[in-house]
């Protein structure tokens, strides 16, 4: 994993990359430090219980889970401000969506596609939306949300909001063209979004030097003059002060932004894979030595936090996931006429 | 020996223009490059340039002439090698004919439904979408245009004529040649809460983007269970344009009415396309709106100020009580010529622009069938998985006990459209067939 933000080599311009090149891990406070253990923790354990429901016949179809990776979204949405900043992704999604602060049993409830879901119940587990949030989904084609989030930049400059979008997409759909076609659009007219690559290892069952011919996503962007920092994404802590650094730099009016983030997802690409493109020993190398959750719970212990505290926290979760998975289960599913509505807003 | 200068067309859809002014005159030397005249289609002004060496011996069509022919000799030159023999006797000038188009505009239809019986202009269908964008634009900041070449350049067919010099570059955008990612940018602007209206120059394009029309505009408000919407306008030309071969000809109509999700909108008059184009921004639902080239220069009498007009309903154009031609888009007005013509041969058509293609009026096409008990469906389209074989199975479904012979389609050939002039032609819906196809339902 890289130490510290790194630059792009060829940034737009020096004194932008200046000041990019400032981002250092961040200084939480003990309630901040709480905060995003308590964050990603509760995606941990959301996930892992999502893991058990498809298991047991609740959940169908796709379920991409986010384990592994929980720092990403933890860090970089905690630098945005809800109601106004725009966040869209791809059909990893529900990490995203509970560090955006949204209920985990409409969450939940979703993924077993009952009425009281996030979506109705018509959505499931890729497609999911709060537009209250400002959380505009929830893509289930790869690379798709680029250009969507492009839109929705374009739609913060337009009216003039002051909100910027973050984009999520993986190391995997950074090799879709239309993600190029964006960067081109946002940066010839500097719009307001963070790029945001999940650069977590693997495309599916590819790894990413078997499918990129330039691995260091955070250079993507700069044929179109889009600096791009690389970030351990499995450091909440230098993630949130990478964000910090962004989030500045295109509310700025400085036009988008790309960073990587190194990480890893530990399950597989989905509940159906059988992982055999790579060995245990690495996933478990990865859990043992670089885990994002491990990490935060030695930040706390630094800072005096005592282990009888995270219990404290650990239940809570437990119980917020119990009472998500209880609701989503026990939850009705649509009703039948449900089928006939919402194909469109209006009456012709 | 002289050599004729014939008026050039300009574009591949041009049959008239305007000569609007000589930049030579009589025994001017010019040389090959030497812009000779200006000529304005309903497009642009385009400079004419010399590619013969000589002397202008004669002008034939004076400046500010209107609807000269292409092909009409205009000017004749002599090379060098006529220098100093007696001018060769330039051909009789050539009468400008009236500027009748080979599809002539049919005969008046019924009027729209929109204010019947107020006062109307004349208007092309050109610019009845333009002025419907402008008063749209006008009425609400949230809308705005983007695509190639709609701003600067004043839109590849010219209808964004004016829009930026009335809006700006914030709300009249030019877009890199990137239909996929500017048609996912208008609708992320769309989820966003904006009203874009997106231009592609011609459908044909639209398939680098259909996956956002369809996958992100179309399914969102369902996948959300209704809360994310995205109202947004993808339109542009559809359908064979003249010349232009496969790849640029091609009516995706059944491809975009076969969505749920979508409303998909195919007006063929000026009225329509100004009433049903404003319709269409103000919808909350994605909207495919397909215009057509070669009706982008045709008058109608629009009705003066404002004009909205129901999405959804089709509209009977000719009353008729022997058979019913069900069209829409171009094939509107090859089936009133066709009307006009079995007319005179006793048959008497009704003749039904369907308009809107998604969500079809199956009211309207059932009830003028139990009225006239036959019906022909033509479609400037492909004929297999067609709007002609949606409406065949409408009558199959619901009106078999209306019928009183199989209902016929008239569409396009089911090859690739051909570029030899011949070919194109033999590959195309024309009038001859459509009069053939209703005879043979009238067992005439």
């Amino acid at each position: 994993m890289a130490k510290g933000p790194i630059l792009a080599k060829a940034p737009a311009k020096a004194s932008e990359g200046s000041a990019l090149a400032q981002a250092k891990r961040y200084k939480a406070s003990q309630d901040e430090l709480l905060r995003f253990y308590r964050d990603m923790l509760l995606i941990r354990r959301f996930e892992e219980r999502a893991g058990q429901l498809y298991g047991l016949g609740f959940i169908g179809g796709f379920c991409h889970l986010y384990i592994g990776q929980e720092a990403v979204a933890v860090g970089l949405q905690s630098a945005l401000t809800p109601g106004k900043d725009s966040v869209i992704t791809g059909y990893r999604d529900h990490g995203h969506m509970l560090a955006y602060g949204i209920d985990p049993k409409v969450i939940m409830a979703e993924l077993t596609g009952r009425a009281a879901g996030i979506s109705l119940g018509k959505g499931g587990s890729m497609h999911m939306f709060s537009t209250e949030h400002r959380f505009y989904g929830g893509h289930g084609i790869v690379g798709a949300q680029v250009p969507l989030g492009t839109g929705l930049a374009f739609g913060h400059k337009y009216s003039g909001d002051g909100g910027v979008c973050m984009a999520y997409f993986g190391d995997g759909a950074a090799n879709q063209g239309q993600v190029y076609e964006a960067f081109n659009m946002a940066a010839l007219w500097k719009l307001p979004i963070i790029f945001v690559i999940e650069n977590n290892g693997y495309a599916m069952g590819t790894k990413v030097d078997r499918s990129s011919a330039e691995t260091d996503f955070h250079l993507r962007g700069t044929a179109f003059r889009i600096p791009g920092i690389q970030v351990n994404g499995m450091d909440v802590l230098e993630v949130r002060g990478a964000a910090n650094v962004a989030v500045d730099y295109v509310r700025g009016g400085n036009g988008p932004l790309l960073m990587e983030l190194k990480t890893y997802r530990y399950r597989g690409h989905s509940m159906s894979d059988p992982a055999k493109y790579r060995s245990r020993e690495e996933v478990q190398d990865v859990r043992e030595k670089s885990d994002a959750i491990e990490a935060v719970k030695r930040d706390l212990a630094a800072v005096g936090v005592d282990e009888e505290a995270l219990k404290a926290i650990d239940k809570e979760i437990r119980q917020i996931v119990a009472e998500a998975a209880d609701f989503a289960e026990s939850s009705p599913e649509p009703a039948p006429h449900e089928l006939y509505t919402d194909v469109l807003v209006g009456t012709y | 020996m002289a050599i004729e200068l014939k008026m050039p067309a300009l574009s591949p859809t041009m049959e008239e223009g305007t000569l609007a002014k000589w930049l030579v005159k009589t025994g001017d030397v010019v040389k090959s490059g030497d812009i000779l005249a200006e000529i304005e289609t309903d497009k642009a002004t385009m400079e004419f340039e010399a590619v013969d060496e000589g002397t202008i011996a004669e002008i034939l069509v004076p400046e500010g002439s209107e609807g000269v022919r292409v092909g009409t000799v205009i000017a004749t030159i002599t090379g060098e090698g006529d220098a100093g023999a007696p001018a060769a006797k330039a051909p009789a000038p050539v009468p400008v004919p009236p500027p009748a188009s080979p599809r002539p505009a049919p005969p008046a239809s019924a009027a729209p439904e929109a204010p019947s019986g107020g006062p109307t202009a004349k208007m092309t269908v050109r610019e009845a979408l333009r002025d419907a964008m402008a008063e749209e634009m006008r009425a609400d900041d949230r809308v705005f245009v983007m695509g190639e070449e709609v701003a600067e350049y004043q839109g590849a067919y010219k209808v964004t004529q004016g829009l930026l010099e009335e809006f700006g570059p914030r709300r009249v955008i030019d877009t890199p040649i990137t239909e996929y990612g500017f048609a996912g940018i208008g609708t992320g602007a769309a989820m966003g809460g904006l009203r874009p209206i997106v231009e592609f120059m011609t459908f044909n394009f639209a398939m680098q983007a259909i996956d956002h029309i369809i996958n992100s505009a179309a399914k969102t408000n369902y996948m959300s269970g209704g809360q994310m919407r995205c109202p947004i306008v993808f339109r542009g030309p559809n359908g064979a344009a003249s010349r232009v071969g496969a790849q640029h000809s091609q009516n995706y109509a059944p491809w975009y009415a076969s969505v749920p999700g979508l409303i998909v909108i195919a007006p063929y008059d000026a009225a329509d396309a100004k009433g049903l184009l404003r319709a269409a921004i103000q919808s909350p639902d994605p909207v495919v709106f397909l215009e057509n080239e070669l009706v982008y220069g045709r008058s109608f009498e629009v009705p003066v100020g404002d004009i909205v007009l129901p999405i959804g309903k089709a509209r009977t154009v000719r009353a008729g009580t022997d058979v019913t031609i069900v069209s829409y888009s171009i094939g509107v007005g090859l089936s009133l010529e066709a009307a006009e013509q079995l007319a005179s041969e006793g048959i008497d058509a009704e003749v039904i622009d369907l308009r809107t293609l998604r969500p079809l009026d199956k009211t309207a096409v059932l009830e003028s069938l139990a009225r006239t008990n036959r019906m022909v469906v033509v479609e400037e389209g492909w004929p297999t998985c067609s709007i002609a074989t949606e409406i065949i199975a409408i009558c199959m479904e619901d009106g078999f006990d209306d019928l009183d012979a199989p209902v016929a389609r008239v569409c396009d050939e089911d090859v690739p459209l051909p570029y030899a002039a011949n070919l194109e032609k033999l590959a195309i819906v024309d009038v001859p067939r459509i009069v053939a196809a209703v005879r043979r339902t009238c067992n005439r």
